[in-house]
């Protein structure tokens, strides 16, 4: 799986009339409450963010069907606690994307950092390059879809929720896992404490199937491995030693 | 050693006292501990907070007025207690008649009764009450006019729509009873509703994360609670709450990571369930911590821009104006408030009468007074359960009123004191007003011992 080349700080026009919020003039405060308020009075809400020079919180906690591009990198909490808006980011981003998203979806063109999806309960994210360490940590719903690799410790203590891994999976993969369903096409480079390989089933082919086709990848789903909790750490139980 | 002396002669007649002897290093508690740990193979997991004899705000004594100082009079001359918290940043403050607020306990740890009583008492009082661990419940938001919502490393239940109802936010990096580790709960409370609220599988032993899954160290937290202002377009204050250990250093950078307002934690402060080594082995002891954390915005000339919450162990309202003296703006009390619902109580109240749990505390191996089983979901008083017949032995009516008288005799006893100092506002008590009873107390609240002038460290050695 390649790199992903992000996309440049300049503006590319969006298909559709948008609003553009040109980032130097107007910071970070003015952009998100024009998101927060005039951008859902709309009636087909478009807004591009030009120019964002990697700057942290841009368009979080949006609560509206609104579309926003983000046109070049971002910085921490991009899209966080997402809810209802599609927001595309054609760049990398720090750490924390699309964190406790609700339900929308957010699109990274390029790599995330640390704890991409973190805590997620609803929506869809998909990082078409890499993702770092902790990549869907704590997810609790939702579905997250990684083009490339993750890093290490990914879906750690992930309750619920989806975590498709195109490429491979660093070590420590699904540590202490609650009921989260992982799936990884690359490498398993070591499974966390209580994650174990599962074999797929047909549920798992139909759903992984339905998943990739919205996340725009055309792998087929029987090139994926699955990995869910034993279940054997969900009681304190003597015997466990260190595992908890 | 352990036996009852030899007569020298074989005269039948004891002449000495029997000696039992306990040992010191190796007493019943220890033994029992011992046995306990080889017997099970894990730790001892309890409620509450540190049992251990620490040094407490008892050891502290105001210099009430008299002839230096002029008192005001306690039924007739105002002393106001009205307290704002989260001036620094935030578009609306909150605004609270008294400076005695409630600490965040879950939905979980609590029955949705005990959540209703606090809600419902601490807007009689004009106070505030917090979420704890679990999410918001449509029940506490409806009863409570001032709610503190917090954020923590598990973020169960944590949702932007319930961050917008929120009256503040509260960052949670630690908490008394347990700094550095993080919460539990265990199977018995992880109801069908806590189960949906967390997204757990019902019935699992539940252990929370102890950092945040999404930040690490000062610098991102700064990013962190940019992010929580920017989704609620900078309106209400956010707080951030840390457990009593390296104080200085972390209200130091609570505040420089951009902190409404500072929550110190001192490790009398209880917890619904943790290690118990925990409990009696972390943190430093409340009395110590407000001094540090005061220190820490004296240095930093944020006093007045930030402000700072005690909690761990503030009981009374003495507690309370001793807090205030060493340089809090407010207190947060939990387990007192547990108290007030009727914990560790012999009884509850059906119908107006009293009816005796005895056989319950008995059940769970203990009495009340000595009862710490909040883990267990088995409360006999219906406080710290999500047992559906439990829980009906705690109403929010009787709870609501309980807690209000609670928090209302506090609020006297803390208004009281302030008079007798000659002061008008409990904000006005100050260090000088205070002595110490102990050399430790004298060190840790940094006031002199009683009938000196020396500050054990400061003054002299």
């Amino acid at each position: 799986m390649g790199r992903v080349t992000p996309a440049s700080g300049s503006v590319a026009a969006p298909s559709a009339p948008a609003v553009t919020l040109d980032f130097p003039a107007l910071g970070v405060r003015k952009i998100n409450a024009y998101l927060h308020a005039e951008a859902t009075r709309a009636d087909h809400p478009r807004v591009a963010i030009a120019n964002p020079g990697g700057a942290h919180n841009l368009a979080v906690g949006l609560n509206a069907p609104i579309d926003v591009e983000i046109m070049g990198h971002a910085g921490y909490y991009a899209a966080g606690m997402n809810k209802l808006a599609s927001v595309t980011v054609h760049g990398n981003v720090e750490r924390g994307v699309a964190e406790n998203m609700m339900s929308g979806t957010v699109r990274v063109k390029g790599n995330a950092s640390e704890a991409a999806g973190a805590s997620m309960r609803g929506g869809l994210l998909v990082i078409e390059g890499n993702a770092s360490g902790r990549c869907a940590i704590s997810l609790k719903g939702g579905d997250v879809v990684v083009g490339g690799d993750v890093g290490h410790l990914s879906a750690f203590m992930a309750q619920a929720g989806r975590l498709v891994v195109c490429g491979s999976a660093g070590p420590g993969l699904g540590d202490s896992l609650y009921e989260a369903v992982l799936y990884v096409r690359g490498e398993l480079h070591g499974l966390g404490a209580d994650a174990r390989e599962e074999p797929l089933t047909a549920d798992d082919v139909a759903s992984l199937t339905a998943l990739l086709a919205k996340a725009g990848f055309g792998h087929s789903p029987r090139e994926f491995k699955k990995v869910a909790s034993g279940r054997t750490l969900y009681h304190w139980n003597s015997d466990a030693h260190q595992e908890y | 050693m352990g036996s009852t002396p030899t007569p020298p002669h074989d005269d039948h007649v004891r002449l000495s006292l029997p000696v039992v002897e306990e040992g010191f290093s190796f007493n019943r508690h220890v033994m029992a501990y011992v046995h306990q740990a080889a017997e099970r193979g894990l730790y001892d997991i309890r409620g509450l907070g540190a049992k251990r004899k620490l040094p407490t705000f008892d050891d502290l004594s105001f210099l009430t007025a008299s002839a230096s100082r002029y008192p005001l009079e306690g039924y007739r001359e105002k002393c106001a207690s009205k307290t704002v918290l989260g001036t620094r940043f935030a578009k609306k403050p909150i605004e609270l008649e008294t400076p005695i607020t409630v600490a965040g306990m879950s939905f979980g740890a609590l029955s949705a009764n005990a959540k209703e009583a606090i809600g419902r008492a601490a807007s009689a009082v004009g106070t505030s009450t917090t979420t704890g661990d679990g999410g918001m419940t449509p029940e506490e938001r409806q009863s409570s006019k001032t709610l503190v919502y917090q954020c923590l490393p598990s973020r169960y239940g944590f949702d932007p729509d319930d961050l917008r109802k929120a009256n503040a936010i509260e960052v949670v990096i630690g908490q008394g009873a347990k700094p550095g580790g993080g919460g539990m709960l265990l199977g018995q409370k992880i109801s069908a509703r806590v189960a949906v609220m967390r997204t757990l599988p019902e019935g699992i032993d539940q252990r929370s994360a102890c950092r945040h899954p999404d930040w690490t160290g000062p610098d991102d937290l700064t990013i962190k609670i940019e992010e929580l202002r920017e989704i609620t377009d900078w309106q209400v204050p956010i707080y951030v709450k840390v457990g009593a250990t390296r104080v200085k250093d972390d209200v130091k950078l609570a505040v420089k990571a951009g902190a409404d307002v500072v929550v110190v934690d001192g490790m009398q402060g209880g917890t619904a369930a943790t290690q118990q080594v925990f409990i009696e082995h972390t943190g430093i002891p409340t009395l110590a911590a407000v001094r540090l954390a005061a220190e820490a915005l004296e240095e930093l000339d944020m006093v007045g821009q930030v402000q700072l919450i005690i909690s761990g162990g503030v009981r009374t309202g003495a507690d309370a104006a001793k807090a205030l003296a060493l340089g809090a703006d407010a207190v947060a009390v939990g387990q007192g408030v547990l108290m007030a619902l009727g914990c560790n109580r012999p009884a509850y109240l059906r119908d107006g009468h009293a009816v005796d749990v005895a056989a319950d505390y008995a059940a769970l191996g203990t009495a009340a007074g000595y009862c710490h089983h909040c883990h267990t979901s088995k409360c006999p008083v219906g406080v710290t359960t999500q047992d559906p017949i439990l829980e009906t032995r705690l109403t929010p009516d009787v709870g609501a009123r309980w807690l209000k008288n609670y928090l209302q005799v506090m609020t006297m006893e803390l208004t009281t004191l302030a008079r007798a100092c000659g002061k008008s506002n409990v904000h006005h008590l100050e260090r000088e007003d205070l002595v110490a009873l102990t050399v430790e107390a004298a060190a840790m609240a940094k006031v002199p011992l009683a009938g000196t002038d020396w500050i054990p460290g400061t003054r002299g050695f």
